[in-house]
């Protein structure tokens, strides 16, 4: 495990030490899914959102 | 054993308590009265009671020396008779609005006649464990807490603490059962049905407890409008703050508030279809749900809250203080998580 916080809510991540370039989290926080982009040093970003209709 | 007396049990609040106090693993209730309902079996009144308690209402004048009376009568009638209810029990916790204020003149303004006991109100601390939880703890008399007034105060409390927020213009959307247990005109079922009926657009009494909480200062207002809901309070506060703020540092801000208070949750996902707080998801229950929305300008903020009027709106806040006025753990007797869908 190592940590990092996620870049929309601020809240503390857990990452799996087995975690793969690529791979989606989510955040328990705030429901954002979360692509690991780097891993040495560790780097993640917002994966890009499905578009859907929610709230139409 | 605690052993608990209801005073006032037939109502919605009567019932709610009722609901919650069975189940207590260390209350006993030896008593609950009802002028209109002596003798009658609660289910009467509380069908959902049925097959799970033996007691039937007692008239106001049999009640009996108790650990602890709850007060859940209409406003104005436990000031009137407090001096015998204190000689019933040493604690006694007031769900009416008699003793939430702590000023005479102020509860005449809101409440259109003179105070009973004035005397009475600067002994009852205000029944909101998240705004003063150690008066609470240490309390013999406390009062219930307002249902609207409770979903602007945790709403807006995080921002009020923090000196961040210079105004804010609320609208609360509430159930039927805010209006109580007695039918009006207002109630009747082809006209109530469907309605969406702004019934306090401005002056609301609850205003008296939102400046108690989050002080006389911030220019605040908010209206309120009966929806086609029985349980359930949903707030939208329109908060103008101080300086523009970056998400993250709203999230800090709630997500502070929010640890170590066991019924409140924030609720803001980026996923999923229950994105913000929605009052059907807390019926039944003692939480309050936050959420919030900042518009691009950062200075915009929308904060959200859903709670059960009847839940942490009334009785629940009511049972989460006695908890902390008997030493007990806060949350005895409120785990219930709510039914879905």
């Amino acid at each position: 495990m190592s940590g990092t916080v996620c870049p929309e809510c601020d809240a503390a991540l857990e990452i799996p030490a087995d975690v793969m370039e690529n791979e989606l989290i989510a955040c328990l926080d705030c429901g954002s899914e979360l692509e690991i982009i780097a891993l040495d040093p560790l780097q993640l970003e917002l994966a890009p959102e499905v578009e859907e209709d929610w709230g139409e | 054993m605690i052993r608990v007396g209801i005073v006032g049990g037939s109502g919605f609040t009567g019932g709610e308590l009722l609901r919650l106090l069975l189940y207590h693993p260390d209350v006993e209730v030896v008593q609950v009265s009802s002028r209109s309902q002596a003798r009658r079996p609660m289910h009467h009144v509380h069908p959902n009671l049925r097959g799970h308690s033996r007691l039937q209402f007692i008239a106001p004048d049999a009640l009996q020396p108790c650990d602890l009376l709850f007060l859940a009568l209409p406003h104005g009638a436990a000031a009137r008779e407090i001096e015998r209810y204190a000689l019933l029990a040493p604690a006694i916790i007031d769900l009416s609005a008699d003793f939430r204020l702590n000023d005479a003149a102020s509860w005449q303004h809101w409440y259109g006649e003179a105070h009973a006991a004035p005397d009475w109100m600067p002994r009852f601390v205000y029944g909101l464990p998240e705004y003063q939880r150690e008066q609470v703890r240490g309390a013999s008399c406390v009062s219930g807490v307002g249902c609207n007034a409770t979903a602007i105060n945790l709403a807006l409390m995080p921002l009020v603490r923090a000196g961040w927020i210079e105004r804010a213009a609320i609208e609360l959307k509430v159930g039927s059962s805010e209006g109580g247990n007695r039918a009006t005109a207002g109630s009747h079922h082809p006209l109530r049905s469907g309605a969406v009926r702004t019934y306090s657009a401005a002056g609301h009494r609850h205003m008296a407890e939102v400046r108690l909480v989050l002080g006389e200062d911030l220019p605040l207002h908010f209206s309120v409008t009966a929806i086609e809901m029985v349980r359930g309070v949903h707030l939208l506060a329109h908060c103008d703050l101080r300086q523009a703020r970056d998400e993250r540092e709203i999230w800090r801000l709630y997500r502070a508030a929010c640890e170590g208070e066991p019924f409140l949750r924030l609720v803001r996902s980026k996923t999923g279809l229950h994105r913000v707080p929605e009052p059907r998801v807390v019926a039944g229950t003692n939480y309050c749900d936050l959420g919030f929305e900042l518009d691009s300008d950062g200075r915009h903020l929308v904060v959200m809250a859903a709670l059960d009027n009847l839940g942490k709106g009334a009785a629940g806040s009511a049972v989460q203080c006695m908890n902390l006025m008997v030493g007990l753990e806060e949350t005895t007797g409120l785990t219930f998580p709510g039914l879905y869908p």
